[in-house]
Parts: C-alpha cells; sequence; structure tokens
C-alpha cells in the first residue's frame, strides 16, 4: 500500500510527534516501503487461527485486591520536569 | 595474576575463592581498562565509586566463605536497564538526566549476589537497531577489525556496548536484551557469547520496556559456561512482573556436562537463504560436523513460516513500541520541549517526542501507530498475531518430532562498516535479524557462539535454538559446539 503524504501527517498527528510539512513526503515514501514488506503477511494462510496472546501457555498469576505501595511522592515527583507543590505541572489543557 | 580484566566469570570467582586475586583488583583493573577505552563509545555512564565499594563488600562476603558464584565480578550493564540513582536513558535524549528512583529486578539479583556495576553500556536507542548507531551517546564500535583494514566496524545491536565491552576485555560479562535479536547478533559479531532466555526466564521489571511480549534480558560473556552462571543469577519468577515464570530455577553451570550423544539437532531448510555468503554456509556446515562428530544424531527440519518472521516482527514490535513509548511525553520525567508562547498540552507532547526520539525511534512508533489505527488493526496486526501463532507451531512440530536443539547461523555476515548501511533503507538493516527474529517471536531460548573467522579475520557465530525452560540442555549442546570449535581468537588492541 501506497501512504500519501496525508496519511503521513495524521499518523504523526496520533504518535504526537510533530513533524515538518518539508519532511511528510519523505516519511511517507518510508512508509510505504515498510508496509509494502510487511504485505508479504497476505501470503499467508491464517483461516481458523487464532491471534497469539502469550507466547508461554501459562494463566497470569493472580494477587489479592489490596494497596502494596505508596506514600513516595517524592520520589515520585523526583524525575519530573516541572512538579509544583506536589503535583506535575504542565501547560493549560482546557480554555 | 596478570590480565585480570581477561579472565572469565568462572576463572575469577575460583581465583578469588582460593585467595589468589580479589574483587578490588579485578574491578581497579577493569576500571582502568575503561579509562583507556574511550575510542570503543562502549561505556556512556562510569560508576567508579560504586564499583570501588561494591568490590569492597564483595570481598569481605568471599573472605567470609560461601559467597555466591557472581559475588565479586565486575559487569557492565547495558543502559536499557534502570539502575537506581544512575543515568538510565536507554541511549535516548528523550531520558536524559533521569535517575531512576528503584532498581530493576535483574540488577538488583545480580547486586545481592554480590556482583560489581562498572558502569551503564552504549546501544542503540530504545533498543531498536542493529547496528548501535542510533544511540545518542553516538558509536559503540567493534573491537575487532577487517585485517589490514582500518575500517571502524559496528559491534552489532542493539547490545553493542555490551559487545564490544566484553569483547574487549573491559568487564568480566555484560547484561543485554534481546527483542529480536539484540543479544545474539552483536555477540556474533564479537565473537562472545551471547544468550536469550526462555521468554518469562528473567523478569522484565525496571527494564525500558520495547516491546513486551518480545523482550527478554540475558547474559553476555566471554564463553558458554559464564553464560550458565550468569543466567542462574539472573532468572527466576519475580511478582512485579506478570509474564515472569513461576517455575524453578536450576544450576545451570551443573547442566554442561559437554556429553550430547544421543541429542538430536535439527537444521532448517529455510534458513539456507538465498544469496546467503559462502562463508556464513560453510561455517554452518563446519558446525553440523562438530555436533554429529561429538555424538549428536542430525536431522533435516522445515519451519515453512520462517519467511514471515520478519514481516510480522515490523508489525508486532513496532505496536507494542507505539503503546509502550507512549509514556514519553515530557510529563513525569526526561525531556521536555521549550513552548512557545501560547502552546497548549498537544503541543508539549509533540514537540517533546519529537526532538526526544531520534528517526529510527520515531519511525517505528509510527508504523506502530498506524498498524493499531481504526480501520488497520485487523489487517495489519490481528493478521501479523495470527502469523506468530504458525511460527511457534513451526518450532512445536519439530521439538515434537523429537529435536532437541536447532543449529543456523547467527548472522547472515560478520561484521560490517559503521555508516555503511547509511543510506540503505530501513528494511535492509531489519534484515541482520532474519535468523535470530523466529526465536524471539516463538519465545524460545537461543544461544550464539562464536565458532569462526572469515577471511578478512573476524569472528562468525552460530545460533542454537532450545526447547522452552530447557537453557540446561541448550547450554550444553552450545558448550560441546564450543569445544569442538575451540574459538580463543581476540581483537588486536588498537584503543
Amino acid at each position: 500500500m501506497s501512504i500519501d503524504t496525508e496519511t503521513a501527517r495524521r499518523v504523526a498527528k496520533l504518535a504526537r510527534i510533530k513533524v515538518e510539512d518539508d519532511a511528510l513526503p519523505a516519511l511517507a515514501s518510508e512508509f510505504s516501503a515498510i508496509l509494502g514488506f510487511i504485505e508479504q503477511l497476505n501470503e499467508v494462510d491464517v483461516e481458523g487461527v487464532e491471534p497469539m496472546t502469550s507466547v508461554t501457555p501459562q494463566r497470569l498469576k493472580r494477587r489479592a485486591d489490596v494497596v502494596t505501595d505508596g506514600n513516595q511522592q517524592a520520589a515520585v515527583l523526583k524525575n519530573a520536569p516541572d512538579a509544583r507543590e506536589g503535583f506535575f505541572a504542565v501547560p493549560k489543557v482546557v480554555e | 595474576m596478570s590480565d585480570l580484566t581477561k579472565l572469565t566469570i568462572a576463572q575469577a570467582r575460583d581465583a578469588m575463592r582460593k585467595g589468589e586475586t580479589t574483587s578490588a583488583e579485578i574491578t581497579s583493573a577493569c576500571l582502568t581498562a575503561i579509562e583507556g577505552a574511550d575510542a570503543l563509545g562502549a561505556f556512556v555512564h562510569h560508576t567508579p565509586e560504586i564499583a570501588t565499594a561494591q568490590a569492597a563488600a564483595a570481598d569481605t562476603r568471599i573472605k567470609a566463605g560461601d559467597a555466591p558464584d557472581m559475588c565479586g565480578i565486575p559487569l557492565g550493564i547495558k543502559d536499557l536497564f534502570c539502575t537506581k540513582g544512575v543515568p538510565s536513558q536507554a541511549a535516548s535524549r528523550i531520558l536524559e538526566g533521569f535517575k531512576p528512583e528503584y532498581e530493576s529486578t535483574i540488577t538488583s539479583q545480580l547486586f545481592d549476589a554480590g556482583a560489581v556495576m562498572l558502569g551503564k553500556l552504549n546501544m542503540d536507542e530504545f533498543a531498536m537497531g542493529s547496528s548501535n548507531e542510533t544511540s545518542v551517546y553516538g558509536n559503540a564500535v567493534n573491537p575487532w577489525k577487517r585485517a589490514g583494514d582500518d575500517t571502524a566496524l559496528t559491534p552489532g545491536g542493539s547490545s553493542g556496548g555490551s559487545a564490544s565491552a566484553v569483547a574487549a576485555d573491559l568487564c568480566l560479562a555484560a547484561t543485554g536484551t534481546d527483542t529480536g535479536g539484540s543479544i545474539r547478533q552483536p555477540a556474533a559479531f564479537t565473537g562472545i557469547t551471547g544468550l536469550k532466555p526462555t521468554y518469562g526466564r528473567v523478569s522484565r521489571w525496571g527494564i525500558v520496556a520495547f516491546a513486551s511480549s518480545l523482550d527478554q534480558a540475558g547474559p553476555m560473556t566471554k564463553d558458554v559456561r559464564d553464560a550458565a552462571i550468569m543466567l542462574t543469577a539472573m532468572a527466576g519468577h519475580d511478582p512485579l512482573d506478570s509474564t515472569s515464570a513461576d517455575i524453578p530455577v536450576p544450576d545451570f553451570e551443573a547442566a554442561l556436562t559437554g556429553d550430547i550423544r544421543g541429542k538430536t539437532i535439527g537444521i532448517p531448510k529455510e534458513y539456507r537463504m538465498e544469496g546467503m555468503p559462502a562463508e556464513i554456509e560453510k561455517l554452518w556446515e563446519d558446525g553440523t560436523a562438530m555436533l554429529k562428530d561429538a555424538g549428536a544424531k542430525i536431522v533435516d527440519i522445515s519451519l515453512p513460516h520462517t519467511k514471515y518472521a520478519l514481516p510480522a516482527y515490523y508489525v508486532i514490535a513496532p505496536a507494542e513500541a507505539s503503546s509502550n513509548l507512549a509514556r514519553y511525553d515530557g510529563v513525569r520525567f526526561g525531556h521536555r520541549a521549550k513552548l512557545a508562547h501560547g502552546d497548549g498540552i498537544t503541543e508539549m507532547y509533540e514537540k517533546t517526542r519529537a526532538e526526544g526520539f531520534g528517526p529510527e525511534v520515531q519511525r517505528r512508533v509510527m508504523v506502530g501507530t498506524y498498524v493499531l489505527s481504526a480501520g488497520f488493526y485487523d489487517a495489519y496486526y490481528n493478521r501479523a498475531r495470527r502469523v506468530r501463532a504458525l511460527i511457534k507451531q513451526d518450532f512445536d512440530r519439530v521439538f515434537a518430532d523429537g529435536v532437541d536443539a536447532i543449529l543456523t547461523p547467527a548472522t547472515p555476515s560478520a561484521a560490517f562498516g559503521l555508516g555503511e548501511m547509511t543510506n540503505a533503507d530501513p528494511i535492509q538493516m531489519y534484515l541482520n535479524d532474519v535468523f535470530t527474529v523466529t526465536v524471539n517471536l516463538a519465545g524460545l531460548p537461543g544461544i550464539a557462539v562464536p565458532t569462526g573467522q572469515n577471511a578478512q579475520g573476524l569472528p562468525m557465530g552460530l545460533q542454537l535454538i532450545g526447547r522452552p525452560w530447557e537453557e540446561g540442555d541448550l547450554l550444553n549442546v552450545a558448550y560441546s559446539l564450543e569445544q569442538s570449535a575451540g574459538f580463543v581468537a581476540k581483537p588486536a588492541k588498537w584503543w
């Protein structure tokens, strides 16, 4: 499948990665090459095959639904680019 | 003792226990070797204070007797592992300045066993790459060079720094991680041993996630015995990783008898790729003959869906990456872009991720976003998961037929020059993983063992693939192959 620049723009937006307009055509052609490679998968007969959900046949373990951790506000905020008054700070979200 | 940095884990363990040397001495020798090896670009964060303190503590334990096997062994740690208070940035700009407040389960286990951390090792950004050229730190360089040719070669990737450091004797061993071949391909390119365990054998907790259903950490060592020793220390159930298996961890070193009589080794015909270099083909034939001479039964097998492993991988891995890397948003850790007046939160995300991720990571995140997007999810992602199930069934079938291990080349070529692939399209680079990626998709253990050198003197490796959870058996076959191959060559020091 060939990807056009509009699709490349839409994917970049979905991925929340800023791509300048002049970089979109090159990006679109890279996507096209990779998707062309991936399309070999269409040759495979997958009729009746369940998509794999777990590579090892094991059930996920369960544990009691209780609080096991907490009271680490300083550690949690330690690496934040901007933390104020015990919160992560971000630009205005609501107009 | 001379040349302390050249010791294997087993040799160092035995020498320390006999009192012939100390962890302090070996650690100091490694730190000196690292200081003189900037040209290799292997160590990107140095932790000499931590190393010296850990070595002193290890020496006390060893003197007191009953110290674990890894006690006092100086290691390099791939930058993908979170290490408390030490930069852990997955070779990415987006994690610049990030110092975790916690320790990964694997490094915790290694340190509890007395291992010593010399520093953090270079890698491809977020483990996405096969040449260590996507790192924010710059390239790691292979200590090997072609005979009579000064071209700088790649140590492979993504665990390129780990491979370079072990091959150049900067450390006794290193941790690596392997999502599509990132332990085995660099091991083969640098003449060392690299083991990817069965999916779930080791905990993924505290390792920066790339593709969670494929990622698995493992040892990168100077020989097979060391891989067995180090895996024993790394493995085990972890309540913090729900996919880690709650099954006993055997003493893998005890499995190394070297006796493989009666074992059945499969040779898959689909791995005989068109255009395979003659030297790789010969390496494979020689390895097959070695295992046969050691008493194994050689059988031809078929893994019919092999051809579709790479395209399936390049749907599944980017899909999982796009989800895992969504957390890098400039809010909780790492880099945040400088914003213009009036920029809101969406601009913050978009600018932060554009500045923080390199081109290959951006490409994979976007491909992953595309294959998961509405309207394409079934056509790409679900189809790839179906093909993945078929790839696993191929292996299940040959193991059910009595095959104990599978022998293949580890890589389609010896190490290539840094920059040689710059202008190739991304798929050419992806082909490096053609022999290794099936193993991740099927969740199996795989090991790369150096078994020969090409005409230019570069190391080449073979891969053995084992049954799930039977790393002990796999290591024993690898041990036999190692004994027969007798690979002892070392790179000439130029750095």
